[in-house]
């Protein structure tokens, strides 16, 4: 049975031939091919037992001609002769169809860095595995009179893509993410692990911490609204810097004045330190990006400077420059996007972070946000599955979840001290974020 | 794709699953995006494949393939069989799905003009009229215009003898203005905000918007709110246009009757409900002015179809009756719990994903005022329009939004425009605190293309009709 389940993904050769034979077959005077295929599974639990448990393989064959100064795009999900006709064809009626427009340039060949994003233990991984691993958070709970809910995903995919310019990339990846909440009969808890290794996964280390979460959070007590320094565990941190990029790393969103980065200026505290690293194996990394540029590290804020965005083909062109490999596939009018992110690590252990603090809040997670003001960078959310006070520089006791409203760079202004530990956040739809755990001087609690 | 819906429901039989069903699915999307005069983006999606589900001692199963031949349907119903085995290990109480369901049929979206027949000139055109229209505009930094058609040909087959052909279609636009200064981005949206607005129907949805007659009117009012002041700070009155209502109705009320919410499967996720079934008749959950229905029938709703996917017949029914709480948005699962019958409300985004609970049509019942009285009626308040942010507990109590567009009110007439609105609440404290509901003429159904829950994350789309309403002692004006 256990071959089953070992990744079935095409043969790289195989892929390599198809997109050769797709871009011979192109009459356009620039063709780009980007072939993904996934095989992945993902076990949910709720109520200490597993309620939905899937499956799925695909492919997406994406197809992007320019012919006349004229582009087209067109995707399938079949990898074989006729669906390959088919979508060329759909692409090239497109271009035709219409007049003269921008064309976002491809690029040329260059090398990428190989990067390691494999494992095959991931790839062969079980619905035997995945009910094991639950299943122990799931006994942890029930032992402690509580209630676990979750997922756990486990999932292969390749990724190739090339040009009649000559760029031909290929890279493949794995990805095992649990996530659980556990809930008591007045509070949660919450923990998630995100790696490349499904053997990192620490079944143990997952239920410890949500179940201890869980006890430490029954019956808060409501708290007033109002400016609290606060700690913030990695989980809000990693969404912050994700919004962050959002809303501001991307050389479009400084070229079109949406963005919060002021190049050259200081935009927050100087112990904030951001960069953008797709080659980093401690984060998801890929080698290139969904244009078939080599990614490059991007440094985005330094000891508070606003000091890089990132660029992909049509920004660059526009500048003058080279892409820093942070692309999407076309056809793509958001522009670049960072999304390998790194947030400097401080010297703190995780549990000093709160000594110093009077009166202040510690925060497990983030729950909703939303963007109320992309310049001034202000955020709207809840916090979720564990708030607490601290009193004294010790963390007393659970209080109920709050709605805040406040600037990410100011709230950054005041970062008093960031772990001297990071941990891997992996993003919802794409990319990753490793960040530490901060003490922040104010953040305002509206709600 | 009869023939593989019948090989899958046979092997999966013969494999030991006590039910299963299979859905095959064919999806067809063009996009067509026009940024700053110039045609920007067009680009044309296929996906096709099929889905199986599996009960085995009573635990679910699941898989899905993009290949559609008879020896992939063999191993994906042996992978589904398998997933069903491990789910067993680890099962609470064995599904119930209550009676049986053995709907036959077929179902076509009714529309005049299939949108994939109109030539894409035309459709570029008008993107490009509607953009000029804005470009006319001094101050305006960047314009926008989108259309997304879709089409969705689906088959559902069950075990339990159901057989269901489905051909689906939606056609959306929509127009986008910003404008930038130093400090501020103001951005104002036609018809809806989220890009596009999208119903079920053909293109004939998308020439009734009238695009080109409203792109000079939204750059001018981005324009003007960067020099606007800031929405006051306080506690008023607040009258919410169409639009912003049904995006209220989506978060607070559509999401926490959801019942597998209620009963805990997103709660890692997408969160709870505060509406537990005890609850159920007894709530106070608005005014007597709040009814709001669930129905799969509405004309141009994109939660509109002929049976969910479980094969459960469109349907309306209740959710808020004159304020009370009185039903939630069931699946065959959920409702057997509550000694219920299912209501049709399980969708899936794909082949791919396995259905969940999902909002239909979810409408707040034309009331008997208009938006003219409600102002003509109100001292101190403000007019909100055209959502621009939205965020919600995991509970579905305590929601902050922010719109584009404000308008503060004083002693019954429209005042200063107003930027960067915002307003905060309760759930149940705002829905009772509403006092007028604009009548039939005012009231219109609102496509939300963007609901998103369950892991794998699925994305749905629902709809809400809506009219403009009022509410009282609100706090309005959160920036920080």
């Amino acid at each position: 049975m256990k071959s089953m389940e070992t990744a079935r993904l095409t043969d790289q050769a195989e892929v390599k031939r198809f997109i050769a034979k797709l871009l011979q077959a192109s009459p356009a005077a620039q063709t780009e091919v980007m072939v993904t295929e996934w095989d992945s599974a993902l076990t949910r639990f709720a109520n200490n037992g597993i309620h939905q448990n899937v499956a799925e393989r695909d492919v997406s064959v994406r197809v992007r001609v320019v012919k006349d100064g004229k582009t087209g795009v067109a995707s399938i999900n079949q990898m074989n002769e006729s669906a390959a006709a088919d979508v060329l064809k759909r692409a090239i009626a497109i271009a035709d169809l219409q007049s003269k427009g921008e064309v976002v340039p491809m690029p040329g060949p260059a090398k990428s860095q190989a990067v390691e994003a494999w494992s095959d233990a991931t790839a062969a991984a079980t619905p035997e595995e995945r009910a094991d691993f639950v299943e122990a958070i799931c006994a942890r709970a029930r032992h402690a009179g509580l209630k676990a809910f979750g997922a756990f995903s486990t999932g292969s995919e390749q990724f190739a893509i090339a040009n009649s310019l000559g760029v031909y990339h290929h890279h493949r990846s794995t990805e095992a993410t649990i996530n659980s909440v556990v809930m008591g009969e007045a509070g949660s808890g919450y923990a998630d692990r995100g790696a490349i290794d499904v053997r990192e996964l620490n079944k143990d280390e997952v239920a410890d911490e949500v179940i201890d979460k869980a006890q430490r959070n029954q019956n808060a007590q409501p708290i007033e609204p109002g400016t609290y320094e606060v700690v913030l565990e990695e989980y809000a941190v990693a969404e912050m810097l994700e919004f962050m990029s959002y809303t501001g790393f991307s050389a479009l969103a400084v070229e079109e004045d949406r963005s919060f980065m002021r190049l050259g200026e200081r935009i927050t505290g100087d112990a904030i330190t951001i960069w953008d690293d797709g080659l980093d194996a401690s984060g998801l990394p890929a080698p290139f990006d969904f244009e078939g540029v080599p990614k490059q590290r991007v440094d985005l804020i330094k000891k508070g400077v606003a000091s890089g965005v990132v660029y992909d083909m049509m920004t660059a062109t526009q500048e003058g420059r080279q892409s820093t490999g942070h692309g999407l596939p076309a056809p793509n009018t958001e522009g670049p996007y960072a999304v390998n992110l790194f947030m400097q690590p401080g010297s703190a252990a995780k549990p000093d972070l709160v000594s110093g603090i009077k009166r202040g809040i510690w925060v497990t997670r983030f729950w909703y946000v939303r963007i109320v003001h992309p310049k001034l960078s202000i955020i709207t959310g809840m916090t979720r599955d564990g708030t607490f006070l601290i009193e004294n520089g010790k963390v007393t006791r659970p209080v109920k979840d709050l709605r805040f409203t406040q600037s990410m760079l100011e709230a950054l202004d005041g970062t008093v001290a960031a772990g001297k530990t990071t941990k891997l956040q992996i993003g919802e739809f794409i990319g990753a974020s490793r960040v530490p755990a901060v003490h922040l001087k104010a953040f305002t609690f509206t709600s | 794709m009869k023939d593989l819906a019948e090989a899958a429901l046979n092997a999966a039989q013969v494999k030991g699953a006590g039910y299963a069903d299979v859905r095959l699915d064919e999806h067809v999307q063009q996009d067509i995006i026009v940024k700053n005069g110039q045609l920007a983006a067009v680009s044309d999606d296929a996906s096709e494949g099929f889905g199986v589900r599996v009960l085995v001692d009573g635990a679910w199963g699941f898989a899905g393939s993009a290949r559609l031949d008879k020896h992939e349907v063999e191993e994906v119903v042996d992978r589904a069989i398998r997933i069903a085995r491990a789910s067993a290990r680890v099962r609470t109480a064995p599904v119930d799905l209550g009676p049986a369901v053995t709907s036959r049929g077929h179902y076509r979206t009714p529309l005049e003009r299939d949108p994939f027949s109109v030539p894409l000139t035309e459709k570029v055109d008008l993107l490009l009229r509607a953009d000029a229209a804005m470009g006319a505009v001094k101050g305006v930094s960047i314009r926008e215009g989108s259309m997304e058609f879709l089409r969705q040909r689906k088959v559902f087959a069950s075990t339990e003898g159901a057989f269901i052909e489905q051909e689906l279609y939606e056609s959306g636009a929509g127009i986008e203005a910003t404008a930038t200064s130093p400090d501020e981005v103001q951005n104002r949206s036609y018809p809806n905000s989220f890009g596009r607005h999208q119903g079920s129907g053909g293109y004939e949805y998308v020439v009734a918007m009238q695009l080109d007659r409203h792109g000079g009117r939204i750059a001018e009012e981005a324009v003007a709110l960067l020099t606007a002041p800031q929405c006051p700070s306080g506690v008023k009155t607040l009258i919410l246009d169409a639009s912003q209502t049904a995006l209220q109705i989506h978060e607070s009320c559509g999401h926490p009757t959801e019942l597998d919410r209620v009963f805990g499967t997103e709660a890692a996720y997408a969160g709870t409900s505060f509406m537990t079934p005890e609850k159920l008749n007894h709530l106070q959950y608005g005014s007597p002015q709040v009814t709001i229905t669930a129905d799969a029938t509405t004309p141009t709703g994109l939660g509109t179809f002929g049976w969910d996917d479980e094969g459960v017949p469109a349907q309306q029914s209740f959710l808020i009756k004159e304020g009370l709480f009185v039903g939630y948005l069931t699946s065959r699962e959920t409702a057997s719990v509550l000694g219920q019958q299912s209501n049709g409300t399980m969708r899936a985004d794909g082949w791919n994903r396995i259905p969940l609970i999902r909002m239909t049509n979810v409408s707040l019942q034309p009331g008997n005022s208009s938006l003219e009285q409600m102002i003509a009626e109100t001292k101190d308040g403000v007019y909100m329009e055209t959502n621009r942010s939205w965020s919600i507990d995991d509970k579905r109590l305590n929601f902050q939004f922010g719109t584009q567009l404000a308008y503060e009110i004083l002693n019954g007439k429209r005042g200063r425009l107003v930027k960067n609105a915002t307003y905060a609440g309760i759930t149940p404290e705002f829905w009772n605190s509403c006092d007028a509901v604009a009548g039939r003429n005012e009231w219109s159904v609102w496509g939300l293309a963007n609901c998103g829950k369950g892991q794998p994350p699925q994305t749905a789309h629902v709809a809400h009709g809506a009219a403009p309403a009022r509410f009282q002692h609100v706090k309005v004006g959160i920036l920080k």
